[in-house]
């Protein structure tokens, strides 16, 4: 057994380790840390498997933005703790849960020992065809070339889960601030945090934005970065979220997916197919369409976490 | 065995871990969680998947690394609007449970500031 085999079992081992605690504490709380903590851990799994362009989209958004959602809704939801648990269901309905739980776990076992050998791959395709589209890493031009539509339908379907959330907002707060009103105290930890990391997480997060064409990184991964620091200046109470009646706001929230479709349409004239580049075109077309994706993801994921509506809107 | 199916195997692992807690948990929340387990199962049996494909010295098949990026975003975009649905539901009926007898025990009990 090698020594990288031996890391590999013990990452293994670890990342199941909290899963069964997410499941089986009993605090909620504790239960939303131990899925942070499974999130930073499955980052490293996606370096193990040579997925680093996975890796930072599983730490930025799976250990970062979904623990900060989480963790604000524990703590909103924790009266509740203590009437739940009495619903917990009884032995046999548990037993029954567990048995359909390891017959599923045991069909994919199966499925993954029964796995074809040599493994059907598209790797030689997407770097025999890398050099049409101007960009260098292969998970880019997948997202933005050969499989551009799903990146289309990404964008837009985030942009649904938003207005989703900003319509669970009461009448009376219709077009008003996302979130509680935050009293972080001026002089504390997290309103000095809110001053170093922002300017240090700007730049990390324009610069995992812009080598994404040609390495590890991207639109999504530094746009989650931008938001996580939108974000940290908000909980510290130094910036208010935009009221959701902003003209700006929506203008912003629907550009990157507009000029993504008229780009797309475009296609069909000038290169014969809906979202296909004409030839030479595609690495300018590629970047515009990521600089205009990019403010409508940090302005989406930010404002997800942030929630609906719940203050009056200004007069 | 090698990474991709020592992988493989905790993948189906996590898919069975959190389908039993989304089953036994009877807070929303809790189900959010154990849904979330699944889907990284599911993500990371995908992703075992990619590094078996690897190719011309590639180290996994970019395509579905690819579709998992997008996979990880609406992944959390769809968290975002179960959470908002059930912070909804406790302060409108001052609890969260999902049980059938809910709408009286919360009129019996109404929600405090």
């Amino acid at each position: 057994m090698t020594l990288a085999l031996a890391v590999d079992i013990g990452l293994a081992l670890l990342i199941l380790a909290l899963a069964g605690w997410t499941i089986a504490v009993r605090d909620t709380f504790a239960s939303v840390i131990g899925l942070v903590a499974y999130g930073l851990l499955l980052a490293l799994v996606w370096v193990r498997l040579a997925a680093p362009d996975v890796a930072l989209t599983e730490a930025a958004i799976g250990g970062g933005l979904t623990g900060a959602l989480l963790i604000s809704a524990a703590a909103r939801l924790r009266r509740t703790e203590a009437a739940a648990r009495a619903e917990r269901p009884g032995a046999l309905a548990r037993t029954l849960a567990a048995v359909l739980a390891a017959t599923v776990t045991a069909a994919l076992v199966i499925c993954v020992l029964a796995l074809p050998d040599p493994a059907p791959t598209l790797a030689p395709a997407a770097v025999a065809n890398l050099a049409a589209t101007g960009v260098g890493n292969p998970v880019t031009a997948v997202l933005l070339a050969y499989r551009a539509m799903d990146t289309l339908l990404e964008a837009i379907v985030v942009l649904f889960a938003l207005l989703g959330v900003w319509s669970l907002a009461p009448d009376r707060a219709w077009g008003g601030y996302p979130g509680p009103p935050r009293h972080a105290d001026p002089d504390g930890i997290l309103a000095w945090l809110a001053r170093i990391l922002p300017p240090i997480g700007i730049i990390v997060g324009l610069y995992i934005f812009w080598i994404g064409a040609d390495l590890p990184g991207g639109k999504f991964q530094g746009a989650t970065i931008l938001a996580a620091m939108w974000l940290l200046v908000i909980g510290a109470g130094l910036a208010e979220p935009p009221p959701v009646s902003r003209t700006w706001l929506r203008v912003l929230l629907v550009a990157g997916p507009l000029v993504f479709i008229a780009i797309g349409f475009a296609g069909s004239i000038t290169a014969g197919a809906v979202l296909a580049y004409p030839e030479g075109y595609a690495k300018p077309l590629i970047l515009a369409i990521e600089i205009a994706l990019m403010p409508t993801l940090v302005l989406t994921l930010a404002l997800l976490v942030a929630g609906a509506p719940q203050r009056t809107p200004p007069r | 065995m090698n990474t991709p199916t020592l992988f493989g195997l905790c993948a189906a692992a996590l898919v069975g871990v959190g389908l039993y807690g989304m089953i036994v948990n009877p807070q929303p929340l809790r189900k959010i969680l154990a849904f979330n387990l699944i889907g990284s199962g599911v993500f990371l049996l995908f992703g075992a998947i990619a590094r078996r494909g690897a190719a011309v010295g590639m180290g996994g098949d970019p395509v579905p690394q690819a579709l998992l990026i997008t996979g990880i975003v609406v992944a959390f975009s769809a968290t975002a609007l179960a959470v908002a649905l059930v912070r909804r539901l406790f302060d409108e009926a001052g609890s969260a449970t999902l049980a059938a007898e809910a709408p009286a025990k919360a009129k019996a009990d109404p929600p405090t500031p």
